[in-house]
């Protein structure tokens, strides 16, 4: 368990105090009526808060005490640290040298391994028509490769979301189940990223929405390839298709069109975190998000080039290099910035249900009129 | 705020305007970064304030709040902020929305999204983007009627020929020898809620160069705050709390009563006037358990002594009298003891020039003083008289910030 005189959470928990007695953000986000809800401010409410936080830098801009006032809040740093420092310790460990060698390593193993097991005068000829991938490598391979890859950190991090849904005070089953639409609603309208209604303040002090669109796009393009890798599996499975499928297909349109958001939405993220005012943020978790951008980033980059290319002799490196970014979001998941969606999500539902709770009371004690 | 109000009224009528500020750029819009809401009449509920607040209530509520105040500015105040929440908003100005559910009930006033700090912002944005010229760091050492202004911002001095100024520095609560003049030599332990800069330096060249004096010195915002808080700009979070259900010792360790008991939120500045009066301005809140779980979280907490005599030899008060009084007068809960050291903490004095309704500085014999105009809490007093009406600073310093920069715009195209 976290020991209570950790600096980290002792300092979060004086800046935290300061905005409990304060009130005047509480019109921006689900934050700081979170905290007002949870005076005690213990580790695991900073927890919580800090994972409620989507780091839109708003509050630091309308703050009467930010540096170099001597009560020196700076709520958007030190959530970000409360909520790297919980990711951590749910999963337990991490790699060493941090996500992006991790992400560098996974990155460049698939290619490697293909120059090394697969002969060239197969790697490097055009191949086409169904079964043209697995003409490269075998599925038994990719299969077992990618089960391997998937069910591992896909499996901590399920760990680390057990953990952490304890530690923010979980819900029963009735609850979470009532919970659910408005916690969908809240992550898919990204309803914290409007700053109570006018925007954020992404790069300085004037308000815009830029990086919430740039996220939704980030956002949905990633749920499409989701879906087309579902779709994909479905096509494979049960109607018998084999990949490379045909341009008109739902694994095909649905990756292309997703790639395409996700990339178009990194490079919005990318410009806004590039050109920001670097003041309110904790700058040592900035490998974190640029290692994630430029995963996420890659993985759209090579799979669209797959499919622009995969009738050419360069397929069999780019299938190779594109498995390779795959591998990567997922080794590095339960390591890194990604993090940051399951914890967010148990977040905002741990959020939902208190509010809906106090709703429930208000509306008990509330005299029939 | 009422020097951004200005700014931004004559920019809008097509003046060349300079906005000097003694402050640097993250202490700028003075006292308004630290405010969160501003008394306006309107006619019936809407999707920032409920229930209706007519300009005649709001008219009356001065009237009762200072029976002193210049009934024309009370009219014009009452009138005109009914449009100033539109106004500010086309200036970018964000206000808070009932419909989440996260602020008090209050049918007198609107709340600001993020508070004063976040209107700053909006407000320095439009006016820069306007073409307003802002100068930080920059004093102004002397006006004259003839609008000549010299600046001096560094060891640099220069002269600037100007067809009108607008004068809106508010008060001298930052100005330590000052308020020794007001309140005796006590007056160095108060502490300064907002700016430090609030030093009265203009005001007192106003007063001096003819200008007609409103309201009284001695009449100033005050309420208890934490004594730990910072000498200056130390806001909201500062007030302190637990005078009424805990017991409040001055520094010789007599009991100071509040006559009246209040309980509500008067209770802040009938608590900051009673600690102004104690010797050394400096007064202890002593609590039991169930007051210091009465006062919720605080940035400064209460410091515990376990008993009688460790509280007397902290506030170097004899042991047994300080037994016998909390014997007589303490909480029933304790010891152990929790104590909160209090000061008085003042937002803003009530000495300022006189004003007619377009914020022209009148003098001595009520004539104004042609391209002088005065806005915000330098004038306030003329509605006032240095008293408190909960959000009805930033309503003056809007409305006549825009109407003194609205008349200054036309006095120099004139």
């Amino acid at each position: 368990m976290p020991s209570p005189d950790d600096p980290l959470f002792e300092e979060a928990r004086r800046q935290m105090t300061v905005c409990v007695v304060c009130k005047f953000c509480n019109g921006y986000c689900d934050v700081f009526r979170a905290a007002d809800e949870r005076p005690a401010l213990t580790d695991g409410d900073l927890m919580y808060l800090a994972n409620l936080c989507h780091h839109c830098r708003t509050c630091w801009y309308a703050c009467q005490y930010r540096p170099p006032h001597t009560l020196a809040v700076a709520l958007p740093a030190v959530l970000t640290r409360v909520r790297t420092r919980s990711w951590r310790r749910c999963v337990g460990f991490g790699p060493p040298g941090g996500p992006a060698l991790l992400a560098l390593v996974a990155t460049l193993l698939v290619p490697v391994l293909a120059l090394l097991l697969v002969p060239a005068e197969v790697l490097f000829a055009a191949h086409s028509g169904p079964g043209a991938f697995h003409a490269v490598i075998p599925r038994g391979p990719m299969v077992w490769g990618a089960a391997l890859a998937v069910l591992a950190p896909v499996g901590l991090v399920a760990v680390a979301m057990a953990r952490f849904w304890r530690m923010i005070g979980g819900g029963s089953p009735r609850a979470v189940w009532r919970a659910l639409p408005d916690t969908l609603r809240a992550i898919l309208a990204l309803r914290n990223l409007r700053g109570g209604g006018p925007g954020c303040n992404d790069r300085d002090d004037r308000v815009s929405s830029g990086r919430r669109h740039a996220h939704h796009l980030v956002l949905w393009g990633f749920l499409l390839t989701l879906a087309a890798t579902l779709a994909a599996a479905v096509a494979h499975h049960l109607v018998g298709m084999r990949a490379p499928y045909p341009w008109i297909s739902a694994p095909v349109l649905l990756g292309t069109v997703g790639g395409v958001a996700l990339l178009v939405g990194i490079a919005g993220m990318a410009w806004i975190k590039h050109r920001s005012d670097p003041a309110p943020d904790a700058l040592e978790s900035r490998p974190a998000e640029w290692t994630l951008l430029a995963v996420l980033g890659a993985t759209a980059a090579t799979g669209l080039a797959l499919l622009v290319l995969r009738e050419t002799a360069a397929m069999g490196l780019l299938l190779a290099l594109h498995l390779g970014t795959v591998l990567a979001f997922f080794v590095t998941l339960p390591f890194g910035k990604m993090m940051h969606a399951p914890f967010r999500a148990l977040a905002l539902l741990r959020t939902t249900i208190e509010h809906q709770s106090s709703d429930r009371r208000h509306d008990r004690t509330t005299p029939p009129v | 705020m009422a020097a951004l109000c200005a700014a931004l009224a004559a920019r809008r009528k097509g003046a060349r305007v300079w906005l000097v500020d003694a402050a640097p750029p993250i202490l700028r819009g003075g006292n308004t970064r630290h405010a969160r809401n501003m008394r306006v009449a309107h006619d019936g509920p809407s999707a920032l304030v409920p229930d209706a607040y007519s300009v005649a209530a709001f008219a009356a509520d001065l009237r009762r709040a200072d029976p002193a105040a210049d009934p024309a500015l009370v009219e014009t105040l009452a009138a005109d902020s009914v449009d100033l929440p539109r106004w500010l908003a086309g200036q970018g100005v964000a206000f808070q929305p009932r419909a989440d559910g996260m602020i008090p009930y209050s049918r007198r006033t609107v709340f600001l999204l993020g508070g004063g700090t976040a209107m700053v912002n909006a407000l320095y944005r439009t006016a820069m983007a306007l073409g307003v010229r802002v100068r930080h760091d920059t004093r102004v050492e002397a006006v004259t009627p003839e609008g000549r202004v010299t600046l001096r911002r560094g060891e640099a001095r220069s002269t600037v020929a100007a067809h009108a100024v607008v004068v809106a520095t508010g008060g001298f609560q930052a100005n330590r020898r000052w308020l020794a003049e007001a309140f005796g030599p006590d007056a160095v332990g108060f502490v300064n809620r907002g700016t430090p800069h609030a030093d009265g330096a203009l005001l007192r060249a106003l007063l001096e160069a003819g200008a007609a004096p409103v309201g009284e010195a001695a009449h100033a915002h005050i309420v208890a705050v934490d004594a730990r808080s910072p000498a200056d700009d130390g806001g909201i979070v500062t007030r302190a709390d637990g005078m009424p259900w805990g017991l409040v010792l001055d520094r010789d360790g007599r009991p100071v009563d509040d006559g009246a008991h209040e309980t509500g939120s008067a209770r802040y500045s009938a608590w900051g006037r009673l600690v102004a009066g104690c010797p050394g301005a400096l007064a202890h809140v002593i609590l039991d358990a169930a007051g210091v779980a009465r006062l919720g979280r605080r940035v400064y907490p209460p410091e515990t002594m376990p008993d009688t005599d460790t509280l007397a030899r902290a506030l170097a008060l004899d042991p047994g009298a300080l037994a016998a009084t909390l014997d007589r007068a303490g909480p029933a809960g304790g010891p152990p003891w929790h104590v909160i050291p209090i000061r008085p903490g003042i937002t803003f004095t009530g000495l300022g020039v006189r004003v007619d309704a377009e914020g022209r500085v009148r003098d001595g014999a009520g004539e104004t003083m042609p391209g002088l105009f005065a806005a915000g809490m330098i004038m306030a007093p003329g509605v006032l008289g240095g008293r408190y009406l909960s959000g009805t600073a930033l309503t003056i310093s809007a409305v006549f910030g825009r109407r003194a920069g609205e008349a200054a715009a036309r006095h120099a195209f004139a």
